[in-house]
């Protein structure tokens, strides 16, 4: 059972997944290719399929997060891999165990996949150095987000075909969006337009260095563009004040239903969950024919799928690399 | 390198299988034909219209990818890594006849994962298998219930099927 | 590693042959040195027939190496090390003194604690140890420390350390009230509120790498308030002196106060003008030091700084750290590098061998002057001066190897790097506290 005639053999050979930057559009082609062949699974009757049998997952989130937690869970499980569930309210230093610690004493029991979610961005780079099990970020500080970059573009790429000259906004905090930097990656890789849109109090420093264009307005980007990504607006890690009120944010920056009347008719409308409604996007939009934020979730456990079984295949092969010598 | 099949031979196999599938179907039930991926769906495509046209209604044609049930995929082997393809199957399989097809049956191993596929999709009546080429060397006790060609060939060597639509010919050799 | 120091016969001990660099004197060329009595008694051609003789044929004859920024972290924090460890690890870089940093746990704050690094300092017997006493009370920033007290026990200077001082009417207070001791008040230049919670340069990388960064206005921001400060208080003996600039816009700052003329001195470290920023991209916590690594502008600038004369001293602000400490991702991980034992050629490597300095020049900002700033008689090796000398062999090539080190703690990024340039033997008040023959190198 050869395969098609291919001009180079591409294979995927990272055993870790810590961050878009560094993929190639390639590498994020082809882990959208590979999605596409999961999605069946979760739409079957038996939805399960062996690749991952007897492999344990752990997810270890030391930041609250029920549904990327669960959304990897079911990846895992769907896989038929076994998940062992381990939060930790603080990560390090005072409290006793290191990241580290805590990071070999669970390789010490046997796993194979860390999926780690930590409020330290550079946390999953710590452990991938130093453990031998695969490692996925789900989030580490405001640096990456991976999974939720590659399920949005993957979302985009269902509905759209290709995400090529497309014109995307993400609007809200960037400056501390692991979502708005994994985005940002993934979709210009795939040769969209990116424009991030906030109040400059809400700007990450040297901006205007990433592949992106900037906005204080949405009334002036809101009918230019093929897809709108809102982000959450986190009270709980805004530090300082950025904006006055609430209601001076949503004014100025929430996707109203008035915003979406001079928007184009088939403008996706997205959102990386969970929605605050009436603060970043009204009801009648979150819920609206636009809105795709229950595909995102749907196509999250696809794609999740589709990364855990990557990376396992890279570890067993650099595995078998080694024991063949 | 040596021919085993040519274009007029591969055709004609064809032609004998379809005929043996009909011989076999029972009155009043139904089939449906699912390709293993790669050239298995092509052949399965091929065979489908056949029997489509000999029995007189369209007969379902479905594709299956069977990388996720692989028994190898934690032990690779170099060489190219296993893609994920997709799966499509648009009919219901419960309670019909399976003619599962593939270009070579060899060591058994793609046929038993195609099975546990078909399983975790549903309840068949049946599963026959239907392949275009057999050659020994089974590692697995698998049967094909309809075999167009016995090949003879060395275990180091090749057998390989060759279709103008993927392959822009059409042959079977062995190298 | 035994490293004895040796009690000379007759207490005469002739260099020769060397090229002895002595800025304040203006001696720039081959002859030789006297001491006797742990003191020097001649610089220049000795015809005199001694007993012990150290050949400094191709090597460098200098005033001993004075390091005015250190962290020894006793007492406290001994395991990531002591004054001892400290001392010998000084030594060994080519240091005769150091002056020691007072955020200690607890700081130094009264003349007990200022005896105490004294004594053992003393007990080590290496190089000499002086050290600043804190400006406030547990270096809070509220009430000022017994900054009489501290200094006739013989405290060098008093900073905070660790933090620069936030509210600026307790600075002003501290200036005033240091007036009447004639000593330097030094700063750690922090506006903590700009800086939030920074752990690198706030820049494209801390953007895309997640993490908060600190803003240069931290360090410029309170650099230009303490300069108003200087100059609101006439006359007066109060010196001023801003550690470890890091910026363009700190130079900025430095350059238009010494064009008034108001007693303002800076300090620069080697990290800051050898890394950059981007060294941070792999979450490598041995890039992880306050101030953080700057851009390449900041380094041109601060070695254009230097080649105008506009930077006092050159200083390691050795911070060692456990490996345990050190292994945290990098948010949570602590600020600081070693780098005593390598300080020398990493100087060469970024001043001498482009061009920016001269030797004389770079003995002037390691020993002439930062024995200034912090009012010690030392630096020179004018006749009866205590003896202490340190001697370079300029062209001896090696790797940094950390696992070499004396220091504790082994926080250190320059690892395995190529330099040229290394300590030969370092000699405080006469003796010598460290041979490089002893050690393999």
């Amino acid at each position: 059972m050869a395969e098609k005639g291919k001009t180079k053999e591409f294979k995927w050979q990272r055993k870790h997944l810590l961050g878009l930057r560094e993929l190639t559009a390639e590498e994020i082609t082809y882990i959208l290719d590979t999605a596409q062949g999961f999605e069946e699974i979760s739409a079957r009757a038996v939805k399960k399929a062996p690749p991952l049998r007897g492999k344990l997952v752990v997810n270890l989130f030391f930041e609250d997060s029920t549904r990327t937690r669960n959304s990897f869970a079911l990846a895992a499980n769907r896989l038929s891999a076994d998940v062992v569930e381990f939060t930790k309210k603080d990560s390090s230093v005072s409290k006793g165990e290191t990241l580290l610690d805590t990071a070999r004493n669970l390789e010490a029991m046997g796993i194979d996949i860390v999926v780690i979610r930590h409020n330290a961005g550079g946390a999953p780079t710590l452990l991938s150095k130093y453990i031998n099990a695969c490692v996925v970020n789900a989030g580490d500080g405001y640096c990456e987000h991976p999974t939720q970059g590659l399920l949005d573009v993957f979302t985009i790429r269902k509905r759209k075909g290709s995400l090529k000259g497309l014109k995307i906004a993400i609007v809200g905090d960037i400056s501390h969006s692991r979502v708005a930097r994994s985005d940002m990656w993934a979709m210009t890789k795939l040769g969209a337009e990116v424009t991030f849109v906030g109040p400059p109090t809400l700007m990450p420093p040297k901006v205007e260095q990433l592949p992106v264009k900037i906005s204080y307005s949405l009334d002036d980007v809101i009918e230019k563009v093929d897809v709108i990504n809102m982000l959450r607006i986190q009270f709980e890690r805004l530090g300082g004040n950025p904006f006055p009120s609430v209601r001076e944010y949503s004014h100025y920056f929430g996707l109203t239903v008035e915003r979406m009347k001079r928007a184009k008719p088939d403008i996706l409308v997205m959102h990386p969950g969970p929605i605050n409604r009436g603060l970043e996007i009204e009801s009648e939009v979150a819920d609206g024919k636009n809105s795709v934020i229950l595909q995102q979730v749907t196509n999250g456990v696809t794609v999740r799928m589709a990364v855990l079984f990557l990376v396992n295949q890279a570890a067993a092969e650099k595995q078998a690399e080694a024991q063949n010598g | 390198m040596k021919v085993l099949l040519n274009a007029k031979q591969i055709d004609s196999i064809l032609n004998k299988l379809t005929n043996r599938i009909v011989a076999d179907i029972p009155e009043g039930v139904e089939i449906a034909v699912i390709g293993i991926r790669s050239r298995g769906e092509i052949v399965a495509q091929r065979l489908a219209k056949r029997l489509s046209e000999k029995i007189g209604s369209d007969i379902p044609c479905g594709t299956l990818d069977i990388t996720l049930y692989r028994d190898d995929l934690n032990s690779p082997k170099s060489g190219s890594q296993p893609r994920v393809r997709t799966t499509e199957i648009r009919f219901n399989i419960d309670d019909k006849i399976i003619i599962l097809v593939d270009d070579v049956l060899h060591t058994g191993r793609s046929a038993r994962a195609a099975m546990d596929a078909l399983i975790d999709l549903g309840r068949p009546k049946a599963i026959r298998l239907a392949v275009l080429v057999d050659r020994a060397g089974r590692e697995f006790p698998i049967q094909a219930d309809y075999a167009g060609y016995k090949a003879v060939a060395k275990p180091e060597q090749l057998v390989q099927v060759l279709l103008k639509e993927s392959d822009n010919k059409e042959q079977v050799i062995v190298e | 590693m035994v490293n004895k120091a040796k009690k000379l016969m007759g207490d005469e001990l002739l260099i020769k042959n060397g090229r002895v660099i002595d800025p304040a004197n203006k001696i720039n060329r081959k002859c030789d040195v006297l001491i006797a009595d742990e003191k020097f008694v001649e610089v220049g051609r000795v015809k005199k027939s001694v007993a012990n003789v150290i050949d400094a044929t191709g090597k460098l004859v200098v005033p001993g190496l004075i390091d005015i920024h250190v962290h020894f972290r006793e007492p406290g924090d001994e395991e990531e090390e002591t004054i001892a460890s400290g001392s010998a690890a000084a030594v060994a870089g080519g240091f005769t003194s150091v002056v020691c940093m007072p955020n200690t746990t607890p700081p130094i704050e009264d003349e007990t604690d200022v005896e105490y690094v004294h004594r053992k300092a003393r007990k080590a017997r290496k190089t000499h140890v002086y050290t600043m006493g804190s400006i406030t009370k547990g270096r809070e920033g509220v009430e000022l420390a017994e900054m009489g007290f501290m200094s006739q026990a013989g405290a060098v200077g008093f900073t905070d350390d660790g933090s620069g001082v936030q509210d600026a009417s307790v600075m002003l207070r501290a200036l005033k009230y240091a007036q009447m001791f004639n000593v330097v008040i030094a700063q750690h230049c922090q506006d903590d509120k700009i800086a939030g919670k920074g752990v690198m340069n706030s820049g494209y990388y801390s953007t895309i790498l997640g993490l908060p960064g600190l803003d240069p206005l931290a360090e410029e921001a309170m650099l230009w308030r303490d300069i108003q400060l200087v100059k609101k208080i006439k006359a007066g003996t109060v010196r001023y002196h801003a550690q470890h600039i890091s910026t363009a816009g700190s130079v900025e700052l430095i350059r238009a106060a010494k064009k008034l003329g108001l007693p303002v001195t800076c300090e620069v470290t080697p990290h800051h003008l050898l890394l950059t920023e981007k060294c941070c991209a792999e979450y490598d916590t041995n890039y992880k030091v306050n101030p953080p690594l700057r851009t390449e502008k900041d380094i041109e600038a601060l070695k254009e700084a230097i080649a105008d004369g506009l930077v006092d001293a050159l200083v390691t602000d050795h911070a060692p750290h456990l490996q345990s400490e050190k292994e945290l991702e990098f948010l949570a991980a602590p600020f600081g590098l070693i780098g005593l034992e390598c300080a020398l050629p990493l100087y060469i490597k970024s001043l001498v061998e482009p061009g920016i300095l001269d030797w004389p020049g770079l003995i002037r900002l390691m020993a002439e002057k930062p024995a200034k700033i912090i009012g010690v008689d030392k630096g020179t090796m004018s006749k009866g001066k205590q003896a202490d000398v340190t001697i370079i062999d300029p062209n001896a090539e090696y790797k940094i190897d950390v696992n070499t080190f004396r220091s504790k703690s082994k926080n250190c990024p320059y690892n395995s790097w190529t330099v040229k340039g290394r300590v030969e033997k370092t000699i405080v008040g006469g003796e010598i506290r460290f041979s490089a023959e002893s050690c393999p190198p």
